[in-house]
């Protein structure tokens, strides 16, 4: 896998996710070591991600390596009007990976076409995330201790959310039964269930979960976000639909958790943050060493 | 009616006929063949009747014989067209034209936060269904389908 860039979670094969689940195991026991010594990473975050920077940077850090880059294009030439292009000719020249994360979609395939160093896709857009992705891998497997078989609870935007369309891509790999759960607006796009559908997987929509969450192996929750309804009152009235408390979750399944790819702002309530359930900041933990697994392997250090 | 059809559009001595275009597609055809920048002697009729189209029209190049891979570029607005190659007033090969697998630089992603929309970059475009032709963007991922099919000017 040495010199190439991660884009897209459907660059990787099945057995490329595993290599990386694998890699990312060995991290987790082994977090700090020194083989990205002489190493220089740049992180380029055109838009502000503060959580995405700061895990590749922890991931690049407990390796040894170094890390230049910005944070926010306002501080770059890109406001002098310099283009994407331009910008990543340039940068390649002081780093041997590129992070980075662009407002504007397949903005990191392009640079992955034109950059003589990897391309590590931190967002682009609407698009593609492919580290959260992986590191959503990790932690459903890391928990339910298989990744085959599981029945997947996706809850909340399913129209906009590029994490859910990512995880589902990769999780058709392994024979997942996805509930969709969202209101009408923002239902799973019909792309997404042709390609379940051409693939024979089963899935299933609800407007609602409480009758069937005994079922899930995993919830997955989403921000329902309220500029995404074109009624205001329609937003108010489903809303509520779509927040997660402590008490729906009491005829589970000893092994489910629930993830959210963060930040939350109301969807999963306080109170579940201290049920077993709660996973979510394991899982931005577990995305250090995703990260790491990622770059070490790109690297050809791994 | 047929007899005046062929009046309309005349006959040509050695050249290329592409009939069947639909009638309301007859301008991107031309844009995408690059029709509009050559000298040759070219003469056009549309909305002409077609039992299978409804309204179709037909261009008649004089001196121009095209490459497969160029001339199913146009397979994106005109899939059911059909080629005659003349040679001295008489049709000596006919071609049906067929939807290429990849599609690169002709039509614009219909996702306007798309990098192709955004810089100096060439679009490319897999073809996911030939038959409605459906194009996913190498680039963003997304899907232009038939009916928001921009081409791009010559």
């Amino acid at each position: 896998m040495k010199s190439k860039s991660l884009v897209s979670i459907s660059d990787y094969t099945k057995e490329e996710y595993l290599k990386i689940l694998n890699l990312a195991a060995e991290f987790e026991a082994n977090p700090v070591q020194e083989i990205l010594k002489g190493f220089v990473v740049a992180t380029l975050f055109f838009e502000p991600s503060t959580r995405t920077r700061l895990s590749f940077e922890s991931a690049v850090n407990r390796l040894g390596g170094r890390i230049l880059g910005f944070s926010d294009a306002g501080t770059t030439s890109s406001t002098k009007g310099e283009t994407l292009r331009d910008t990543i000719l340039t940068v390649s020249n002081y780093a041997d990976l590129i992070v980075m994360r662009h407002p504007v979609e397949g903005g990191a395939r392009f640079a992955s076409e034109i950059s003589p160093v990897p391309i590590v896709n931190a967002g682009d857009g609407a698009n593609q995330h492919p580290s959260q992705t992986l590191l959503d891998l990790y932690s459903i497997r890391k928990t339910q201790g298989r990744l085959d078989n599981l029945n997947i609870f996706m809850i909340g935007d399913l129209k906009y959310g590029r994490t859910v369309h990512s995880l589902l891509q990769a999780l058709s790999h392994f024979n997942t039964t996805f509930y969709f759960i969202s209101p009408d607006e923002l239902k799973m796009p019909d792309e997404y269930k042709m390609f379940l559908d051409n693939l024979g997987l089963k899935y299933y929509e609800y407007k609602e979960f409480t009758d069937i969450v005994d079922k899930a192996d995993i919830i997955y929750m989403t921000r329902v976000q309220k500029e995404r309804f074109s009624d205001p009152i329609e937003y108010e009235k489903t809303k509520n639909a779509y927040v997660l408390r402590a008490n729906m979750l009491e005829n589970t399944k000893p092994k489910m958790k629930v993830l959210h790819p963060l930040p939350r702002v109301n969807e999963i309530h306080l109170d579940v943050d201290d049920h077993e359930s709660a996973y979510y900041f394991e899982q931005a933990q577990n995305g250090v060493y995703t990260r790491q697994a990622i770059i070490s392997s790109i690297l050809g250090v791994k | 009616m047929k007899d005046k059809k062929q009046l309309v559009v005349s006959a040509i001595k050695d050249g290329t006929v592409i009939d069947h275009i639909p009638a309301n597609d007859l301008f991107k055809v031309i844009s995408i063949l690059g029709l509009d920048h050559i000298d040759n002697y070219i003469t056009f009729g549309t909305n002409l009747e077609s039992k299978k189209l409804g309204k179709k029209a037909i261009i008649k190049i004089s001196y121009v014989f095209f490459r497969n891979e160029d001339i199913n570029k146009i397979a994106l607005v005109a899939p059911d067209a059909k080629l005659n190659v003349i040679k001295d007033y008489k049709v000596v090969e006919k071609k049906v034209v067929e939807v290429p697998d990849e599609i690169i630089g002709i039509a614009r992603c219909v996702n306007p936060m798309c990098i192709t929309n955004k810089e100096n970059v060439t679009t490319k475009f897999q073809v996911v269904n030939k038959k409605t032709v459906s194009l996913e963007c190498h680039y963003c991922e997304k899907i232009t389908d038939k009916a928001n099919l921009v081409i791009i000017k010559g």
